[in-house]
């Protein structure tokens, strides 16, 4: 069986499989995606208001609100307390800042097995690289855009 | 209560209304494609330089606050803020200005998970 | 003999003794009170889980050795494998021991490829004894084919769950044991599944494939065992197997078992069941040689899936190709 007779022949099993897959659980998803995802907001919230409250203000305050919340992201990936959270709450934590750094930390803890250098430092960034990569160039192109236009 | 103390209360409603239903677009579009977590934080990472380069994501980060700045999509909205106050001082700045101004998180991030990777193993899960 | 893609073993080799290994999460299900040695901690006193699965791999197979009173004088081949990069934990495993190694990769079905090898140079007189076994890691195996342990990403209702364990045997010319009947090679079957959550649809045309050729072939009905024996195809995959064979003509439904359904407390809406090289082996070699011995079990067909997939292929958009290949086991 080649070329068009597979092609239907797997459109056919595939269109098969699709009635057999297990359905997905869209409101149970939804409700702990918003859940979470306002929650890990609300701390945040919750922290600028300490830190303004500490004395700092503008880019400095956002800078540091942001630094906290990547602070407790990484520190619950080491406990191995936050992909408990992502698989409860999908989206609602992978989506805020704290997910990008769990998306940085996790690599970094699971392959330092493989040496410090090409193992820990080199991998860090498989998951989170390709956010660095488009935002940088995406970036770039904003300003040199803002620039000319 | 004064009206100062419901002012608050009323910023964290709006924080968690706002980054909860971001993360909820995020979910739906999981649930319906097969994209996977990366491919959903670059997509919503782009989504906040879009909307900032056109001026909608200003004006939802001063109505919620964290809710809006929290999710990746803030992460974004910092590249691109950062990159559009940059081109007005000029060529170079306009080019450096977007990852100066997200350094603060990216530097965060290398610090601890090194810092995570010098503490913690990874540890093998029982569901 | 052969006849299509069946070879008959005349001189019947025989599996005299066996052995499992498995981890703490496999503990609690069928397989805590059949497995030789269950591991309360999955490291199991190792740095790495590499290291860890390698260790049970050797583990099992000095155990098999040692509870069929052989040495490793009495051994002539090794015959392993699993699901890491250039086979490592078996090859690894394999230089514990004193005798020739042969490495063979066909995933989660290595296990009946690893017998159905062993029987053959059995039966064909080259050698008298032979160690089939594999085994997988969880922890491992999540690196090699999904992500980092840590990372916080969500799991659909399709996926499975890699088995930490693993499963070994030994087949001899001796006549006394659990006897390999003949084996079924599989042919590779790809139906076009691309979702690599989604093993148990992309393995079940294959198990499909190779069971129907098994009873084509011996001229056999799925009545006439006791027993189908599908390695881990899941929930979702043992319905979608029922179903194709079914449509054939051959209704498996009566007595089709898989591995993969019984290793775990499976709930469908949150995950499919056990998967990885170590499934079957395990339950195979604790469960199912257990009651075959006891008399429980007079004939089984055991058909043990596998994906052949790696994540660079899956990268690059190519469907799973998967085999399956059978053995028959009477007692």
């Amino acid at each position: 069986m080649t070329g068009k007779t597979s092609e239907n022949f797997n459109k056919n099993y595939l269109n098969y499989v699709k009635t057999q897959d297990p359905p997905t659980q869209h409101f149970k998803n939804c409700a702990a995606a918003f859940g979470v995802g306002g929650l890990i907001c609300c701390i945040g919230q919750f922290i600028r208001y300490m830190l303004q409250y500490a004395g700092l203000s503008g880019d400095e305050l956002a800078g540091a609100t942001s630094i906290v919340l990547i602070f407790l992201g990484c520190f619950l990936t080491g406990l191995g307390v936050y992909d408990r959270i992502g698989r409860y709450a999908g989206a609602g934590s992978i989506v805020p800042i704290t997910g990008f750094a769990n998306s940085v930390t996790s690599p970094a803890i699971e392959f330092k097995t493989e040496g410090w250098i090409y193992g820990m430092a080199a991998k860090m960034f498989t998951v989170a690289g390709a956010i660095i990569v488009f935002g940088v160039f995406s970036g770039v192109l904003v300003g040199l855009i803002y620039l000319f236009v | 209560m004064d009206a100062e103390m419901l002012d608050i209360l009323f910023q964290f409603l709006k924080a968690f209304v706002v980054g909860g239903g971001i993360c909820l677009i995020a979910q739906i579009i999981i649930n319906f494609t097969d994209l996977t977590a990366g491919k959903i934080l670059v997509f919503f990472m782009l989504a906040g330089v879009a909307l900032t380069a056109i001026g909608l994501y200003q004006p939802l980060v001063d109505f919620a606050g964290a809710g809006a700045t929290v999710p990746i999509s803030g992460f974004g909205y910092l590249l691109a803020s950062g990159a559009m106050k940059g081109a007005e001082k000029g060529f170079f700045s306009a080019i450096t200005g977007s990852l100066a101004a997200a350094s603060a998180g990216v530097t965060a991030a290398v610090v601890f998970a090194f810092l995570m990777a010098l503490i913690f193993k990874s540890r093998t899960k029982r569901n | 003999m052969k006849k299509g893609n069946t070879i008959f073993f005349e001189n019947a080799p025989c599996i005299t003794s066996f052995a499992a290994i498995c981890g703490s999460k496999e503990k609690e299900g069928v397989l805590g009170s059949f497995a030789d040695i269950t591991l309360e901690d999955d490291m199991y006193e190792e740095s790495t889980f590499e290291k860890a699965e390698c260790k049970m791999l050797s583990t099992v197979v000095s155990l098999a050795m040692q509870k069929g009173g052989y040495t490793e004088k009495d051994m002539d081949v090794l015959i392993s494998g699993d699901l890491l990069n250039q086979i490592i934990s078996a090859s690894f495993a394999a230089r514990d021991f004193e005798f020739p190694f042969l490495g063979v990769y066909s995933a989660c079905s290595t296990m009946s490829e690893s017998i159905l090898l062993g029987a053959a140079l059995v039966n064909a007189g080259y050698i008298r004894r032979a160690v089939a076994a594999t085994g997988s890691h969880f922890a491992s195996a999540e690196r090699q084919y999904r992500y980092p342990l840590e990372l916080g990403c969500t799991r659909p209702p399709q996926a499975q769950w890699t088995v930490t364990g693993a499963g070994g045997c030994v087949i001899t010319d001796e006549k006394s044991g659990i006897k390999v009947v003949n084996g079924t090679l599989g042919k590779v079957c790809d139906f076009g599944v691309t979702d690599v959550n989604n093993m148990g649809a992309a393995m079940a045309p294959a198990a499909a494939d190779t069971i129907m050729q098994h009873f084509k072939d011996t001229g056999t009905e799925p009545s006439d065992y006791d027993m189908i024996l599908t390695g881990d195809l899941g929930a979702l995959g043992s319905r979608i197997l029922k179903d194709l064979t079914w449509e054939k003509g051959y209704d498996i439904s009566e007595n089709h078992v898989d591995c993969g359904e019984i290793v775990y407390k499976v709930i469908e809406k949150e995950f499919q069941g056990g998967s990885g090289a170590g499934c079957s082996a395990t339950v195979l070699n604790s469960y199912i040689f257990s009651k075959m011995q006891a008399g429980l079990y007079k004939r089984i067909l055991f058909a043990a899936t596998g994906a052949l997939l790696s994540t660079v292929s899956s990268g690059q958009g190519e469907s799973i190709p998967c085999i399956s290949h059978a053995v028959q086991l009477e007692v």
